[in-house]
């Protein structure tokens, strides 16, 4: 419980700091912003042009203090106001919800899928050490790992689109089907998240295997391990339930660190695909000088990567009575 | 930490001819590039031919060229932000490890801090505001975002360090803290500080490529990530010039693969239970046979 308390208290610094970063940057930046932005939008009304000030400074009436409580409301709230340019007029709210199903989706069922395959690869690897799995599989995963996600995306859209044919590269499903729970609609939506879905995963798969290859390394190397050997235990049961369940735990934060890498990495996998999930809106957002947008974007990404770490590391400190007597 | 055992190990050996040649193309582009990489010389859109062994791009350049001279500017990024994370990594790490205390608490919470917070999506807010990020910005935004990790990995290692017998030792000699962590603590941290800055590199590479890609980054000056922002602009996979938008990511990866291998051979050697088993031949087990019953004899 101690642990889990101390880790609340961990995120909520994590998180303050966050936002004060989206207060502080547009503030530090050579060239105020707002001001560019008010001199570009000269008809908005009084409301919209206040909320736009708190978001990015520049109000010369209001001391930088009580901008920043101000600023607090509205992240706490989650209100960013319009966007400018992007969607001119459209809340910003809206957007980042209309756009969140679809990254969620991609993003949490690949990374998902990356952490259980790369942690079996990496066990079997480690047991097997020495064999031709192992001396093939880490080495080309060293490599892929090093890939830009950019152009994996490139490439596989090259390959399975261009050339032949097989799989669709562009949006999250045909353009004009109708969105609803059948068949067809679902299947359409499947086959268009193959493509994205196998380039975050193909990536992202390299620090699991490699990592928990070395965990079962380390943990192989204990006495239990020889005791379990010596008391002649089948080889797949020592894998599994002596090897494998303590070498996965540690692999378990690794998880969450990794999570932020994997994030960044869909925000350029769906600007290569046009998925129509917020990393894409990030960017179109940045392209448009959308800062509203962007920063409401910024907070989000953040807010999803700290649950998901805390979740982790609340399992994790169920699971494992060491990380508890850490504390 | 040996030279020989870096040689030995073939991940080292695969990282450092790799790094080699990329160093060579960044040192003497002019002279190994065949045409002007910025002229507009050639027909556009050709395919790959004796003339041009990867083809001209959709302006009419050289390929083969720019993928020449794009290494210099990634390696420059590469080496300068990775300098510059490993050396803000390693100030944090080994003085927040000496120092303990308070010191300790308020340096290990900016680490954690940082290694949890998205960084790309930081960068790439960064970038926005900066609207074009020159080379320098994009090194120093780069290094300062970039140590959390090895800074971590670092207080830990000087940590598990602190009550060993030699550092009591100068301790009880009477030496001062500067020269204890620059004599004593640091040379047993080489190869971790090697790691740290092999991984920062490869961070670096692709995030630097990332931002060069989104054409966030100077769009003009000549890198692989903008190499792969005008081809996708172009839509270069699409109209036949596959590989003007392929070669410069061959280039980012292998360069990365380089660090990547390297960081693994330094991890093997300052952690000898991973390092490689070798299956000893048939003829060798019995050498070894042989040589023990001798020994017994004697």
């Amino acid at each position: 419980m101690r642990f889990v308390l101390r880790r609340l208290g961990f995120f909520a610094v994590t998180l303050w700091a966050a936002v004060s970063l989206n207060f502080l940057i547009p503030r530090l930046m050579p060239g105020n912003p707002a001001q560019v932005l008010v001199a570009q939008h000269p008809h908005l009304n009084p409301q919209a042009l206040h909320a736009l000030l708190t978001l990015l400074g520049g109000n010369t009436n209001q001391g930088l203090l009580s901008q920043y409580v101000e600023y607090w409301g509205h992240a706490v709230t989650f209100n960013f106001g319009i966007s400018l340019t992007t969607a001119f007029g459209d809340s910003v709210r809206t957007m980042v919800a209309q756009r969140l199903f679809w990254t969620l989706g991609l993003v949490g069922v690949t990374t998902v899928l990356a952490f259980v395959l790369g942690t079996f690869i990496g066990l079997v690897s480690a047991w097997k050490r020495g064999s031709w799995l192992d001396s093939f599989l880490p080495p080309i995963f060293v490599v892929t790992s090093a890939f830009p996600y950019f152009w994996m995306a490139l490439l596989s859209i090259f390959v399975f689109s261009v050339t032949l044919g097989w799989l669709p590269s562009d949006n999250a499903y045909t353009t004009g089907l109708v969105p609803g729970l059948d068949w067809h609609y679902v299947g359409d939506v499947l086959q268009h998240a193959v493509l994205p879905a196998f380039t975050i995963l193909i990536t992202a798969i390299g620090g699991w295997i490699l990592t928990m290859r070395n965990n079962v390394i380390t943990v192989l190397a204990d006495d239990y391990v020889r005791m379990a050997r010596a008391k002649g235990l089948r080889p797949w049961r020592i894998m599994w339930h002596y090897a494998g369940k303590n070498a996965i735990l540690p692999n378990l934060t690794g998880f969450a660190m990794s999570l932020g890498l994997v994030v960044s990495g869909a925000i350029l996998v769906e600007d290569v695909f046009n998925y129509p999930g917020v990393g894409s809106l990030m960017l179109s957002a940045v392209s448009d000088l959308d800062y509203p947008v962007m920063q409401a974007l910024f907070l989000l990404i953040t807010v999803a990567v700290l649950l998901s770490i805390l979740a982790a590391d609340v399992i994790t400190a169920i699971l494992d009575p060491r990380t508890r007597e850490q504390s | 930490m040996s030279w020989r055992r870096l040689l030995h190990s073939r991940k080292a050996v695969a990282g450092l001819v790799l790094m080699g040649f990329f160093i060579v193309l960044a040192i003497f582009p002019s002279e190994l590039s065949p045409y002007d990489p910025t002229a507009m010389a050639f027909d556009p859109g050709l395919g790959a031919s004796s003339a041009h062994w990867l083809g001209t791009t959709s302006q009419g350049q050289d390929v083969l060229s720019q993928l020449i001279w794009g290494a210099r500017l990634t390696l420059i990024i590469a080496f300068g932000a990775g300098g510059l994370a490993t050396v803000i990594s390693v100030i944090v790490g080994v003085s927040a490890a000496y120092l303990g205390g308070f010191a300790d608490g308020a340096l290990s919470l900016i680490t954690d801090v940082l290694l949890v917070i998205p960084i790309f999506p930081l960068i790439v807010v960064i970038a926005a505001y900066l609207r074009n990020t020159g080379l320098g910005e994009m090194i120093i935004v780069l290094g300062a975002l970039g140590w959390s990790y090895g800074a971590r990995q670092l207080r830990v290692q000087v940590l598990s360090l602190r009550n060993r017998d030699f550092l009591m030792a100068a301790r009880v000699r009477g030496e001062r803290s500067s020269y204890i962590i620059a004599a004593e603590i640091m040379p047993t941290l080489v190869s971790l500080i090697m790691a740290t800055f092999f991984g920062t590199a490869v961070f670096s590479v692709l995030t630097a490529a990332g931002l060069q890609f989104l054409g966030l980054a100077n769009p003009t000056s000549l890198s692989w990530g903008n190499m792969l922002y005008w081809a996708q602009n172009a839509e270069a996979l699409d109209t036949g010039g596959a590989l003007w938008a392929i070669m410069p990511g061959v280039c980012i990866a292998l360069l990365g693969a380089a660090f990547a291998f390297l960081n693994y051979a330094f991890d093997e050697i300052s952690n000898p239970a991973l390092k490689p088993v070798r299956r000893l031949s048939r003829r060798a087990l019995r050498a070894e046979r042989h040589h023990l019953v001798e020994a017994r004899a004697a």
